[in-house]
């Protein structure tokens, strides 16, 4: 290779290398803040800041949805498997929102450790299957479980 | 190998055999690109079974995907153009690296769109400020900052060292985009296609989804070249293959 060119060839590198170790650094800095939000076992143990917005995001507990009759509100439990948060939301929940689906609240910890949620967003999984195909899984995973319990 | 290779590459230096060379290959890669497109479309939108839990709106993958996946191949495309550009001074490369950055941009700013109209039935929100959104909108950002500096210098030689300096630094954003879904808490899922096992996607989605990546990049290649060819004309306006060209036509 000329050495002109070579040269050339080291500045490239050079830059991509620099530039690449630049946002490693500052990148590794700011992982939690990068984050979208915080577990609930992060809330829970007192991680997270205190009387400022921030998001939390978890599993929604099977079972754990109560609705008010005469208003919007609702309370559902946010899980990461370590720790539960209890999340109160008062509005429309996005469609996707379900029982044993990913979710995504904003809002505030209250002094009871209620997180008062001012959005609730549904967080998708990257599975994608067709109606009869989810139907039969479910039935054959119900029918596991129930043949577990009988034997 | 390596000497036909190096050949190959001296050839292709050459904006005039270029020229000619995509002459030929343009209508295959047109027909091939509108096959896949028309197909994977029809297959995609109407007759690959509706997702159980997304409905109809998962569709919007067949778009959002490939253009997503285009907007960052696209983006190394037009980083080692400029690569080669700074290191062996070829004019052809400097005019790839000038012809990708529009198509980039569109490609990212569709990714972005799609992906905008698609959260809000199933998130609930349009735009979240997430590692995989933010960096892609940064994409977006790094493919018009290339665009505007190669208007930005009187010399065109100028004007290629900036923005093919520009493309390699951006280049260190293509993993985190790529990763950012895996490394960071993000509202966005991870990957549907996985490289090392198998799809989260039932085969009857994801076949017209493969379909449509196919041609989205012969998409891309037919657009480069289209785009390339332009540059070309206009950068070798005054040279004699060219005068002879236009006075043929």
């Amino acid at each position: 290779m000329h050495p002109v060119r070579r040269q050339r060839l080291i500045l490239v590198i050079f830059i991509v290398t620099l530039a690449s170790v630049t946002v490693g650094l500052l990148s590794y800095a700011l992982r939690e803040n990068i984050n979208l939000f915080y577990t609930p076992s992060k809330i829970v143990s007192g991680e997270a800041p205190q009387d400022t917005t921030i998001r939390a995001g978890g599993m929604v507990v099977e079972g754990s949805m109560a609705r008010a009759a005469d208003s919007l509100f609702v309370s559902f439990l946010v899980t990461d498997g370590a720790a539960n948060l209890e999340v109160h939301y008062t509005g429309i929940l996005p469609d996707l929102f379900a029982e044993g689906e990913a979710a995504v609240v904003t809002g505030q910890l209250n002094r009871q450790g209620v997180f008062e949620a001012s959005q609730v967003l549904a967080k998708h999984d990257e599975n994608y299957t067709p109606p009869e195909v989810a139907d039969a899984m479910k039935e054959a995973h119900e029918r596991m479980q129930a043949g577990e319990a009988g034997g | 190998m390596w000497t036909l290779f190096k050949q190959w590459f001296h050839k292709m230096g050459s904006p005039r055999w270029f020229y000619y060379a995509t002459g030929r290959w343009l209508p295959w890669l047109g027909l091939v690109t509108l096959v896949c497109l028309v197909t994977g479309l029809i297959w995609g939108l109407a007759f690959a079974p509706e997702d159980a839990k997304q409905g109809n709106s998962f569709r919007i993958i067949y778009i959002h995907v490939p253009a997503s996946m285009l907007a960052m191949a696209g983006y190394y495309v037009m980083a080692v153009a400029g690569a080669i550009g700074l290191i062996w001074k070829m004019k052809l490369a400097d005019m790839v690296m000038k012809s990708a950055a529009p198509i980039g941009a569109a490609l990212t700013a569709i990714g972005l769109f799609t992906g905008a109209i698609w959260g809000k039935p199933t998130w609930g929100a349009y735009w979240v400020w997430d590692a995989r959104i933010t960096s892609m909108l940064i994409l977006l950002f790094l493919y018009l900052g290339v665009m505007a500096l190669q208007y930005s210098y009187r010399s065109q030689d100028m004007a290629n060292k900036a923005s093919a300096i520009l493309a390699l630094v951006g280049t260190v954003n293509i993993p985190i985009i790529y990763k950012s879904v895996d490394w960071w808490f993000t509202l966005h899922q991870p990957a549907t296609i996985k490289f090392t096992e198998a799809s989260s996607m039932h085969p009857d989605m994801f076949r017209p989804l493969l379909l449509m990546i196919v041609g989205f990049y012969a998409f891309y290649t037919l657009v480069l070249i289209l785009n390339t060819r332009v540059e070309i004309i206009q950068r070798e306006r005054r040279t004699r293959w060219v005068g002879e060209l236009m006075g043929e036509a």
